[in-house]
């Protein structure tokens, strides 16, 4: 007999399949959005861990979502009509693959950025950060293999209801999961008091170096599912008023909290299809809810949870 | 046998600033020890270059006859040193059972993988951790407030939950920095028996950081005193209590010279 949260994970699994089978009765704009919500919830939810429970504040984000964007989206462009495989073996063979790839670069990127940069605390981690997102948009936007500024077309159009709600499903099993153990209780060690932590014997750069990786890792398979989905990527998608979305979603939902955090990503998705005609004003709304929000319910929206809010990380 | 800590000539400097200066000590496996002095002598400065907070600027610090001196915090916990902290810390938000049970770490069979494939080897591991902790948890009485998270606690509960947690690393050498701080005389006199307790069950070595005298010198058999950042004297406490320079350290030069000479 599995244990219940692996249920729970085979049961979403099989949810996902059959959402996906019936996706061609839906309405093409609410299966649009639906999958938009689920690309976001990972996003959310792997960020979570990473600013959340861990307590490490990043601001790059969509920079690991870039890179996993492009790694699979280069995979599929490219291999896609070599390979000559009916569209169906592509959908379900080579398109996994791509978004693994995805993952995997993104997660080798979080690394790279994680080891030297997580030393720095607070403030300083979020800039480094930041600026490590920034570098990434720049590179992406001056290499012609990938489309320089223009960005890449013709992405096939391979994401459905099952890649992107099992996606989702197992951001929030694997999240879960490493921290509802023993070990798992030392990322929330290493974001209370990381002095306490290492004289309890916590690797604490390894754990942030863990979160990282895993944050990323999801990131990038976000990436991958988003290029698939709109058949288009340029570097400007993936900018720093991207990251402040996720950002938003995880400090809404309350920091360090499963359920708030995912129902905090489907709000704020869904929310922004009215607000689409507003353009570029959506930011400045978007500032607007963080600052009220930070004045009203610093401790987020939806923390029903019985445990008192940790302050929010600096 | 050599001694289980081994302090030799240690110092640290902040700039111009010599906050621990060639102080040489050590511990015995299984003792008692206290470590006294006014303050700011370096007491709290000497437990941070124990455990790695700090390096020392020169000197030698030896645990079980091996260099420790530049290790990081967690690996001087994993060789056996644990410690509760002067001004308390512990995990606020986590719950005083994750507290404890954190601290099992250094002793986990399961990682993060076995975190995600959840066999039974892990939920065996867990549910043995859940007792150790309900155990440890009982020494002080934490049991009933388990699911509170540590924050909630009174004063007191806390400075105990600190030292269950460090027991749980399994040291052989627990450092406590003035456990009975902020805590009434009844209070004081319960938790020095319930230290006594701790070391003989646990077989472990104390070295005790604390300001009351009449604490130190009810439990332990051997006291380190320091002023200044030097050590000024050690011995048993009826030495120490006897010995003009720590009268003159506590009380002043005044007292420690008959007045009518």
């Amino acid at each position: 007999m599995l244990p219940r949260s692996q249920l729970w994970l085979l049961g979403a699994l099989a949810t996902a399949g059959a959402a996906s089978a019936v996706s061609g009765r839906i309405n093409p704009y609410f299966l649009d959005v639906a999958l938009g919500v689920a690309i976001n919830v990972i996003l959310a939810v792997s960020l979570n861990l990473i600013n959340g429970f861990t307590g490490q504040f990043s601001l790059g984000h969509a920079g690991f979502m870039a890179v996993g964007a492009y790694t699979a989206a280069m995979i599929t462009t490219t291999l896609a009509s070599r390979l000559g495989w009916p569209p169906v073996a592509l959908r379900w063979g080579l398109f996994p693959v791509a978004l693994l790839a995805g993952g995997l670069f993104a997660a080798v990127a979080g690394l790279a950025v994680g080891a030297p940069s997580l030393r720095l605390k607070g403030d300083y981690l979020a800039i480094v950060t930041l600026g490590f997102g920034e570098i990434i948009k720049v590179v992406l936007q001056n290499v012609k293999a990938v489309g320089a500024a223009s960005g890449l077309y013709g992405i096939p159009s391979y994401t459905n209801l099952f890649w992107t709600l099992s996606g989702a499903a197992v951001t929030v099993y694997v999240v879960w999961g490493l921290l509802n153990s023993t070990f798992g209780r030392g990322f929330l060690a290493v974001a209370d008091d990381e002095v306490a932590a290492e004289a309890m014997g916590l690797n604490t750069t390894r754990y942030k170096i863990n979160a990282f990786v895993v944050g990323s890792f999801f990131a990038g398979i976000a990436g991958g599912l988003y290029a698939h989905l709109k058949g288009y990527i340029s570097p400007t998608g993936f900018d720093f008023n991207k990251s402040i979305e996720i950002v938003v979603m995880v400090i809404l939902g309350g920091m360090g909290r499963h359920v708030g955090v995912i129902v905090a990503a489907i709000l704020l998705t869904v929310v922004q299809e009215p607000l689409r005609k507003l353009g570029d004003w959506r930011m400045i709304l978007y500032a607007l809810l963080l600052i009220g929000l930070m004045l009203a319910r610093p401790q987020g929206l939806f923390s029903w949870s019985l445990r008192k809010p940790r302050t929010a990380a600096s | 046998m050599p001694p289980l800590l081994q302090l030799d000539r240690v110092t640290i400097r902040f700039g111009g600033l010599t906050a621990v200066s060639e102080v040489s000590a050590t511990v015995e496996p299984g003792e008692l020890v206290g470590l006294i002095g006014p303050n700011g002598a370096g007491k709290t400065t000497v437990f941070n270059l124990i455990t790695g907070v700090y390096a020392a600027t020169a000197g030698d610090i030896r645990f079980d006859g091996q260099p420790i001196d530049g290790l990081k915090p967690y690996a001087i916990t994993r060789r056996g040193i644990a410690r509760t902290f002067q001004n308390i810390r512990l995990f606020p938000s986590l719950t005083v059972f994750d507290n404890v049970r954190v601290a099992f770490h250094l002793h986990l069979a399961h990682d993060a993988v076995h975190s995600l494939t959840r066999g039974p080897k892990f939920f065996e591991e867990e549910a043995r951790l859940r007792e150790q902790t309900r155990e440890l948890l009982g020494i002080f009485q934490l049991e009933r407030v388990q699911d509170e998270p540590a924050r909630s606690l009174p004063y007191g509960d806390q400075r105990r939950l600190e030292i269950i947690r460090a027991l749980a690393t399994r040291p052989k050498l627990l450092l406590l920095d003035e456990p009975a701080a902020g805590m009434n005389p009844a209070e004081k006199v319960e938790l020095m028996r319930l230290i006594q307790f701790i070391q003989e069950k646990f077989q472990l070595a104390i070295l005790l950081v604390e300001h009351d005298m009449k604490v130190v010198m009810g439990v332990c058999r051997r006291i380190h005193v320091l002023e200044y950042g030097r050590k000024i004297a050690e011995g048993t406490p009826e030495a120490i209590r006897a010995n003009p320079a720590v009268i003159a350290a506590y009380l002043g030069t005044e007292a420690a010279t008959p007045r009518h000479a």
